[in-house]
């Protein structure tokens, strides 16, 4: 079943500077959706530093990255942006004009389709995606004995596991999946674990009763004639070497962010940022956006503070592919009664 | 002035003028090596791991709690560390680190 959505705008990213735009785009009547790979908005601010404080948000002599986004998503609020969360964009391809451009923009998840009048790249550093232990030929295995993430616990049933990692998502899948796996084994560099403390308790007790094996070293080589997983060559500390037999093994060293499709668009890139005109933020494809950290130009600045500021300017080139029709007057939000309305704040 | 060698994912070993004050990994990314340096030198991304020599390795403060943290997001050896959380200062002139391999 594939859905399927038309809108103004559509937006990639929903990290800071992606949720603002749905701001400057409200203001101007212009409806969007945003679509992350993420389960949750706020990019970089909500997924690398949530309780760290950023001190140069104007306005803010102090906010922490979670508070910034919870504080961005109350400011949207009157616009009813639509999130669809957990999805990839795969696709972007342009079915219009120069003059009037049109979109379709494809995801991977469970592939919903849009079309729109713009786009608006927000995605910043890329999007995040599981980092991948650097260990040779991991690749062959990918699919059959490799997994980064956990889709169907079913899949695990009567294997021999090996789980690998010491955060919450290692230890919340070894307690889960202790139970069906045939043998069960965590791994990790270390006898210190970065996860809820009664999830930890809970593994050491599994280990305790020898329900399964906790080993502490690092992964240095695979074995079995890929695609089929044997075993996995394990490295101490001390130098000495030992074998773990599994059919599976499952990485859980957290998020990195890659490119990932955009580089297939057709979108000029540099670096892999893509080059925009500082009057309106447009790439070389018109109607196509790129805004945040994603974006470069001369003085290119990957502050949170730069990317609102080129939503703002973005929004307005927008209004005139959304509206080719409407003059676009100026107007400010302590003033315009228009906007306040559409704030929900007029009385 | 003094400076680091870092030998790259090649094998080839660079020296680097280094400068009092910056971390390891921003005299690595300042000379254009292919260090990451994702999150900026904030202990959040691990994309600045190198491996320091042995020689080096009891001149450095050990690492804090969270550098530990961040290690365990990459495959380690006993001598990883990154290179975000070493100042540079002129008692490390000479240091020598490798740069460790990036994930597929
Ligand atoms: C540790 C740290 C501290 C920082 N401190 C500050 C600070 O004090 N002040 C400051 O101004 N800046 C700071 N920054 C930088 C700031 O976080 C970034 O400038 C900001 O997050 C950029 O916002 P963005 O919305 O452009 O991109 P991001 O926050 O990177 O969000 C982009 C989103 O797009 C998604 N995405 C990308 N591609 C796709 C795709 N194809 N399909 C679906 N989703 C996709 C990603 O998953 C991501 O959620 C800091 C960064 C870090 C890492
Ligand atoms: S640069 Fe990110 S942890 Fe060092």
């Amino acid at each position: 079943m594939t859905d399927h959505i038309e809108t103004d705008v559509v937006i990639i990213g929903a990290g800071p500077v992606g949720l603002f735009a749905v701001f400057e785009l409200g203001l101007l009547d212009i409806k969007c959706h945003l679509i992350d790979i993420l389960p949750k908005v706020g990019g970089q601010c909500a997924e690398l530093y949530p309780e760290k404080p950023i001190y140069d948000i104007p306005g803010f002599p102090m906010v922490t990255g979670q508070g910034l986004v919870d504080n961005l998503m109350a400011q949207i609020e009157p616009f009813h942006p639509t999130f669809h969360l957990n999805e990839m964009v795969e696709s972007l391809e342009s079915i219009g004009t120069p003059e009037a451009p049109l979109f379709r923009v494809k995801t991977s998840e469970n592939g919903t389709t849009f079309t729109c009048k713009a786009v608006i790249i927000a995605a910043g550093g890329g999007s995040f995606q599981p980092k991948k232990p650097p260990i040779d030929n991991i690749e062959a295995y990918e699919g059959t004995g490799v997994y980064y993430a956990v889709r169907k616990m079913e899949m695990f049933r009567n294997k021999k596991v090996l789980i690998v990692g010491g955060g919450d998502s290692a230890l919340d899948w070894t307690v889960n999946l202790q139970p069906i796996a045939k043998r069960l084994t965590l791994l990790h560099r270390r006898d210190a674990f970065r996860a809820a403390p009664h999830t930890v308790e809970k593994m050491r007790s599994l280990v305790a009763s020898g329900d399964m094996d906790l080993h502490l070293g690092q992964v240095t080589s695979l074995k079995g004639e890929a695609p089929v997983l044997e075993g996995a060559v394990i490295r101490k500390d001390d130098g000495s070497e030992f074998t773990i037999d599994c059919d599976v093994m499952l990485p859980f060293f957290g998020l990195t962010m890659k490119l990932g499709p955009i580089a297939d668009w057709g979108l000029n890139l540099h670096e892999n940022v893509i080059p925009v005109d500082t009057e309106k933020f447009e790439t070389n494809v018109p109607g196509i956006f790129a805004i945040g950290d994603i974006n470069t130009y001369p003085g290119k600045l990957k502050l949170i503070l730069s990317g609102f500021h080129e939503g703002a300017l973005a929004a307005q080139k927008v209004h005139r592919y959304v509206y080719p029709e409407k003059r676009l007057l100026f107007q400010y939000t302590t003033s315009s009664t228009s906007l306040q309305k559409k704030l929900g704040v007029a009385a | 002035m003094g400076v680091i060698h870092v030998t790259d994912r090649a094998g080839q070993r660079h020296t680097l003028e280094a400068i009092e004050g910056w971390r390891v990994m921003e005299i690595i990314r300042d000379w254009g090596l292919p260090i990451e340096g994702l999150c900026g030198g904030a202990c959040e991304c691990a994309t600045c791991h190198v491996f320091v020599s042995e020689e080096w390795l009891d001149k450095l403060y050990p690492p804090t709690e969270e550098e530990e943290d961040q290690l365990d997001t990459v495959m380690t050896r006993p001598n990883s560390r990154l290179s975000c959380q070493i100042l540079w200062t002129p008692e490390l002139d000479g240091l020598e680190v490798t740069l460790a391999p990036t994930g597929a």
